[in-house]
């Protein structure tokens, strides 16, 4: 098969993980489940690959990073930096920049979300860097070039670099994909874990929320809303607003994403209806039940402005995805069975009663 | 315990505020005589500072009548024999009740000792066990049992002394006059009513002991599922409870059917539309013979909880019905009464059963968490079904056996009026009616009268100065851990409610949220059920507890709030068969929200904010 350096998101699935990179896949994976997301294209693992032959045609570059020792902090972040100041540098092959900036075009030539989509499972400290990796409000072919060139070159952070040489893992294959989507200008947005991330409760979706986009929330310069939904009756069981003193937003026509302080009426204002929490948590159960297992999602809902009026559509019509991921901390623990078969029903009150309440 | 606290915030430490002690509680002004209405078995010691009492305003929402403390002494007296002596159960001995001021407080006696437990479940296990395997055969054992009781009460006599006795006492050679029976019979109808409340507390601990097994491990599976959430995977679906309700819906169709629906206005009187009916040839003739097959045994549901002799019974006091007729009537004319869904309600209740079950870790749990769940559906016709049958059906007939031996001391002067024997503890009746048989074996005028008289002038006059009391929520030390399951089922106390209790805020009500949804509307107050009829469309009821006799009442409102209940209360299970919210065991509402107050209550989270 020929390798396809831009794609459509609707283009891949799970099974392209390796290819697209995680965030792509997941992206694609969604639609595919039925699922709303922002419009969008990916840049493949292939033109990763491609890109990186050009400046780095015999790999001697990359082959001598993964030749230091580990335990060189001081000559992996020199070695790390060049390469960086190359990838950053160097023009991307025509034909690649071609396809780039067509599919930028054929997106509207509007704002975008620029976000790399990492082909392997990063470090924990990476894989929250790897959110910072995401470049907002980006305007302009030649800008969205600049940043997928940024965002290839975070595969060679310090702390990646040095991740790979402890762990082993060598340089050869190196990959990443990156998503080009149009920007959301949310009324709110968050993240939602298909299970309680607190005792594990796999009855219930936890969201947590606040307003405008979810990179407040992200970055911690907020407190946000969380709702705890039963999965099984909708009932919301669980509600603490927090103080949301400012949002993130995206003003279309203005100079990209900035952060301002909300008015003091909405900073206590819960960013969702009960009716919205419902549906979100609806939409959780549903991509856990198309992957099979609880899932770490990020959502947005849409609207014209952080805290402003709600657009008059289905709440579930303005639920838009930006990822979703396996759970990993619950999922990772053995549970021992609270409670087995005896040989009469009445045997399990009687058992109880024998304990003191 | 409480699945509906997560939104609460961080509770305060409970050291910042306590319960007054009961040897702190000062007589009710007006009212320093109440000691005298109740028997001394009933006053607070010394000793009892130590520990933590709950006013029982579940059961017991008014300053108690002399004779109405019967309605605790027996309960009492039959709950903590069958759990302590009966069943023996482990950790849990009986219900200790004291009164103050006239109202009913109540402390659970738990054993600690681990030695004691262990003998005590060597007991338990083979009794307990005996009675979950034979439970159906058992339970239609019981069934036959209370009606045979129900009968018996209702045949007691009342005797009428009449100036010569019959001329069969002589000719049979009975050799007992009338006189006689007056003792017999009224002991009589008191023994009945102990015999029933030992049939009605024989079933319960064990049927709620099934729930608790079935709640602990639903918790544990699932921490964030709500208490509601469990109730509905148990509640049952054909429930007695809402008969009385089906007969009247069934009555507003005949109403339409048989042309007389005119007459079914809002706020009509009882006693004016039979007196039409009576007047409206075949159709109102057809209604009225509906109506006397409706109403036994069905209309023998009493306003209260049968705890009460002023909580009469929708047979003796037509207006609960009455104020639900109209309603009915107009939904007949417009096609909108419905039936209870209840294929759609079974429905639910195995989805959400369903919907748990599947999220279990292992088939091992999924098959424990069917023997529990089953268990706790055999139990459940009985702990759902037990309040018509004793409550209310017995109870309705006792009260009323007793109305009539109050009726025998008016005629005889001993009293005013026959509701007065009511002012009489049950061993002062027994002496007001000696003075009765031996006047009128002597000839001569009984006593009773200077002597009664004065008294039941005097209580009556004490109640209403009582009514004036705000008792406190609870008294004593406040416990370091509340986690008893039982209390928190039947009374809706845990240490939340305790700490709510502690630090009451002046706009926010906190309770359990026993049936979900959000809504706002005006408040109706009310803290006596003879207001029912007080009741307008779209209103939000803030009363101090439920019966089932309220469930047409259901039918006006947008939300119920009360004072006492936990999930499985009246209210809880009749507000989440509506579909609107519910939030019980708020311990004061009725005291801090007043009627055409607007109010949110917010069923999820089990919080009612005053709004304007």
């Amino acid at each position: 098969m020929i390798p396809r350096f831009v794609c459509g998101i609707a283009d891949v699935g799970a099974a392209d993980a390796a290819s697209a990179g995680g965030k792509a896949a997941a992206l694609g994976e969604l639609t595919r489940a039925g699922m709303q997301v922002p419009r969008g294209y990916v840049i493949t693992a292939a033109a990763f690959g491609l890109a990186m032959d050009a400046l780095d045609p015999s790999g001697a570059i990359r082959g001598a990073l993964g030749e230091l020792p580990g335990d060189d902090l001081a000559a992996l972040a020199s070695a790390a930096a060049g390469l960086r100041a190359r990838i950053t540098a160097a023009p991307l092959p025509s034909g690649l920049a071609v396809d780039i900036s067509r599919a930028y075009e054929e997106l509207g030539a509007a704002a975008v979300a620029v976000r790399s989509s990492a082909t392997m499972e990063d470090s924990p400290e990476a894989s929250f860097a790897g959110l910072q990796d995401t470049y907002l409000a980006v305007r302009g072919a030649d800008a969205v070039l600049d940043r997928v060139r940024a965002c290839w070159a975070s595969l060679y952070n310090d702390e990646s670099v040095a991740y790979r040489r402890r762990q082993g893992i060598g340089e050869d294959g190196l990959a990443m994909g990156v998503v080009v989507q149009r920007m959301l200008s949310p009324r709110a947005a968050g993240v939602m874990f298909t299970r309680s991330p607190v005792n594990g409760d796999r009855s219930v979706v936890a969201i947590e929320g606040t307003w405008g986009l979810g990179s407040a929330l992200v970055a911690g310069e907020v407190t946000p809303d969380s709702f705890t939904v039963s999965k099984v009756t909708g009932e919301i069981t669980g509600r603490r607003i927090g103080a949301k003193l400012r949002a993130h937003s995206f003003m279309p026509n203005g100079q990209g994403v900035s952060a301002q302080p909300m008015p003091p009426a909405l900073r206590r204002s819960p960013c969702l209806t009960d009716d919205e929490a419902r549906a979100l948590a609806l939409v959780g159960r549903q991509i856990e039940d198309h992957y099979g297992v609880p899932q770490d999602i990020e959502w947005a809902l849409l609207g014209d402005s952080p805290g402003g009026p709600a657009l008059h559509a289905e709440p579930a019509d303005r639920i838009v995805l930006l990822q979703s991921r396996p759970e990993t901390v619950w999922s990772a623990h053995d549970r021992t069975p609270i409670a087995t078969p005896k040989p009469r029903a009445g045997d399990h009150v009687l058992a109880r009663f024998r304990r003191a309440l | 315990m409480d699945g509906n606290s997560a939104g609460h915030g961080e509770a305060a430490p409970a050291d910042a505020a306590r319960f007054p002690l009961p040897s702190e509680i000062a007589d009710a002004p007006g009212a320093e005589g109440w000691r005298s209405m109740y028997p001394y078995f009933t006053r607070f010691q010394p000793d009892d500072d130590k520990r933590f009492w709950f006013y029982n305003s579940m059961h017991f929402p008014e300053p108690m009548p002399a004779f109405d403390t019967i309605t605790a002494e027996v309960p009492y007296s039959a709950i903590g024999a069958n759990t302590a002596r009966v069943f023996v159960f482990p950790t849990t001995l009986g219900i200790e009740h004291r009164i103050v001021n006239g109202r009913v407080y109540i402390t659970a006696n738990p054993v600690t000792d681990p030695e004691e437990i262990g003998r005590r479940a060597a007991v338990f296990g083979e009794r307990a066990g005996y009675y979950y395997e034979n439970w159906d055969t058992l339970q239609a054992g019981w069934k036959t049992r209370i009606k045979a009781l129900i009968d018996e009460i209702t045949a007691v006599t009342v005797p009428s002394l009449p100036e010569f006795e019959e001329l069969e006492v002589v000719t049979g050679s009975t050799g007992v006059a009338q006189n006689h029976y007056v003792r017999e019979n009224f002991h009589r109808c008191i023994d009945l009513f102990s015999v029933m409340w030992h049939h009605h507390t024989e079933f319960l601990m064990l049927g709620y002991g099934a729930y608790v097994v079935f709640f602990q491990f639903c918790k544990q599976a699932f921490p964030e599922i709500s208490d509601q959430a469990v109730a509905r995977m148990v509640a049952g679906i054909d429930v007695i409870m809402y008969r009385p309700d089906d007969e009247l819906r069934a009555l507003a169709r005949l109403a339409v059917e048989a042309g007389v629906d005119d007459l079914f206005t809002e706020g009509c009187s009882p006693p004016s539309v039979l007196a039409a009916l009576a007047g409206r040839g075949e159709g109102g003739q057809a209604w009225l013979a509906a109506l006397e097959r409706a109403r036994e045994p069905w209309f023998n549901v009493s306003t209260g909880d049968g705890f009460y002799h002023h909580h009469r019974s929708w047979s003796d006091d037509m207006t609960v019905p009455f104020t639900a007729l109209p309603r009915y009537v107009a939904q007949v004319r417009s096609g909108l009464l419905a039936d209870r869904p209840t294929e759609a309600l079974r429905a639910e209740r195995e989805r959400i059963a369903a919907g748990y079950r599947d999220l279990l870790g292992s088939a091992g749990e999924q098959a424990a968490f069917d023997q529990m769940l089953g268990l706790c559906r055999v139990v459940f016709p009985y702990v759902e079904d037990h309040k018509f049958y004793c409550e209310h059906w017995f109870t309705t007939q006792f009260f009323g056996k007793i109305r009539e031996f109050g009726a025998l001391l008016a005629r005889y002067g001993v009293l005013a009026e026959a509701e007065d024997v009511f002012q009489l503890h049950h061993t002062e009746v027994d002496q007001a009616l000696s003075d009765v048989m031996l006047a009128w074996a002597a000839g001569a005028p009984p006593l009773g009268a200077a002597h009664f008289r004065p008294i039941v002038a005097e209580r009556k006059r004490m109640l209403e100065a009582l009514r004036g009391w705000s008792p406190p929520p609870a008294l004593g030390p406040v416990p370091e851990a509340l986690n008893d399951p039982a209390v928190h089922m039947l009374w809706g106390v845990t240490q939340q409610t305790i700490e709510a209790w502690l630090r009451p805020s002046s706009d926010v009500v906190r309770g359990c949220g026993a049936s979900s949804g959000v809504v706002e509307g005006p408040a109706r107050v009310l803290t006596d059920v003879n207001q029912i009829g007080e009741i307008r469309d779209g209103e939000i009821l803030v009363c101090p507890v439920t019966a089932p006799s309220w469930a047409p009442v259901f039918g006006k409102i947008k939300a119920a709030v009360s004072d006492i209940g936990g999930s499985m209360s009246h209210a809880a299970i009749v507000a989440r068969e509506y579909g609107m919210p519910a939030v019980v065991g708020t311990g004061d509402a009725t005291k801090r929200i007043s009627t055409g107050q607007l109010v949110r209550v917010d069923g999820d989270r089990g919080i009612v904010q005053v709004i304007g």
